[in-house]
């Protein structure tokens, strides 16, 4: 109980995709339009990962070492086809929303990146608790995100009108630019947090800035770098322990 | 017919570019934008792949899932196909064209997990595009790329000597100049 707990707060809080880790920036851009579509994406999201977690976590003693980016890919590939399927027929207001962007779920680092960082190493449970505790944080900053363009750029919340009549919606910020200034903003607070945690000595090396930092030094897996490194970096202090 | 694949080159490169307007592609797009010449490589890259996984997955779509009735399945297929493609591409590259794949070699594993590429694949599907349209979209949305990744890192390599507050150094600064550039990328859209 306990464990889910803190898989839970974990992924919402501790290490949020979107505000801490930086993750699956693209959809963050793109569906950001209105808090509702935000919400919509980020719950869409959290379904195919708490899925695919637990599925993953369930084959993970048998799937081979070797090929098991493909394996993961084709089990994220197929929920995600099972909830665009769904999303059609039950929430066609949504899916015409989201559009191509259902689909692209399937590249989203952030399942990936749990799926080899966690769900490929822990049991079904907790895995499946990982998936929904990085899904609600997924959803919670998509829907602030969301939030924040559409009050500025139309005057609304969730569709409801807010702004007093004399304001004039900036309409630029539901519109693309508006989303690379929301997220600018957005990275400079995580900075300066990261900034003034450092003066005070603490260790800060989770927030990251996206993998924006250099790509070309990522191996051969884009975004998921991070989770790869700490991979090596445990076998090799095992390694090293075995040495001595 | 040469007028309508007109149209697609101009409205996908420009009008609604992949990453300013689609936001696809956006990791590559911040991430290797430091300087000019590996901007160039990248876009390179990508023009490469982009174009002929449209054209395989456009092949694949039209004489395998339609016949077989099973086009929810395209999510599935097409990105197998694109990591495999990207796989072998890399690998006859190595075998038959060294000097290109000196160039773009480094690039081309980065491409694999970069959702412009899927992305144009079901935007062709979605807009029911033959193969021969689907090829130059995908060349056209590739070259669209290329044009703004290069731009950014020209940029950027101005941006390296300006004096930037503390905690809007890095990628808040960035993509600042991202949203100026899309802002200006609005401007194409009375074109068409």
């Amino acid at each position: 109980m306990n464990n889910i707990k803190e898989r839970l707060i974990n992924g919402l809080i501790k290490e949020n995709p979107t505000f801490v880790l930086m993750l699956g920036m693209c959809p963050t851009l793109a569906v950001t339009t209105s808090a509702m579509n935000g919400l919509g994406m980020g719950l869409t999201t959290m379904v195919v990962l708490a899925l695919s977690n637990a599925f993953i976590s369930l084959l993970r003693n048998i799937i081979p070492d070797k090929v098991r980016i493909p394996a993961f890919i084709v089990i994220i590939a197929s929920f995600v086809t099972m909830v665009e399927l769904l999303l059609e027929g039950f929430i066609p207001a949504l899916y015409d929303a989201l559009g191509i962007y259902i689909p692209l779920i399937v590249v989203n680092c952030i399942i990936l990146g749990r799926a080899e960082s966690y769900a490929s190493k822990n049991p079904v449970i907790p895995s499946l608790f990982d998936g929904i505790g990085m899904g609600l944080g997924f959803s919670f900053a998509l829907t602030c995100i969301g939030a924040v363009r559409e009050l500025i750029g139309a005057g609304k919340l969730f569709g409801m009108n807010i702004m007093p009549e004399s304001y004039i919606p900036c309409s630029i910020f539901i519109l693309a630019p508006g989303a690379f200034f929301v997220l600018a903003v957005l990275t400079a607070i995580q900075n300066k947090i990261k900034i003034i945690g450092e003066r005070k000595g603490k260790d800060m090396s989770k927030i990251q800035s996206g993998c924006g930092n250099d790509c070309l030094n990522c191996s051969d897996t884009g975004c998921t770098k991070r989770f790869y490194d700490e991979k090596a970096q445990k076998i090799k202090g095992e390694e090293e322990k075995e040495h001595a | 017919m040469l007028k309508d694949l007109f149209i697609i080159l101009i409205s996908s490169s420009l009008v609604s570019n992949v990453v300013l307007s689609q936001f696809l592609g956006l990791c590559p797009f911040l991430g290797v934008s430091r300087k000019t010449s590996t901007a160039g490589g990248m876009g390179a890259a990508v023009i490469f792949v982009i174009t002929l996984a449209s054209a395989v997955a456009g092949v694949i779509y039209k004489y395998v899932l339609i016949p077989f009735n099973i086009t929810y399945l395209q999510t599935i297929v097409f990105i197998l196909v694109i990591a495999a493609l990207v796989q072998f591409v890399e690998m006859f590259l190595k075998k038959f064209m060294p000097a290109l794949y000196e160039a773009l070699g480094v690039y081309l594993p980065l491409i694999t997990t970069n959702c412009a590429v899927l992305g144009v694949a079901l935007t062709n599907v979605q807009k029911n595009y033959g193969i021969l349209a689907g090829v130059v979209n995908g060349f056209a949305t590739a070259v669209g790329f290329t044009i703004s990744i290069i731009i950014l890192a020209g940029i950027r390599e101005k941006m390296e000597y300006n004096d930037i507050p503390e905690s809007f150094k890095g990628m808040p600064i960035v993509l600042i100049t991202a949203g100026l550039m899309a802002i200006a990328f609005c401007g194409f859209s009375g074109l068409l």
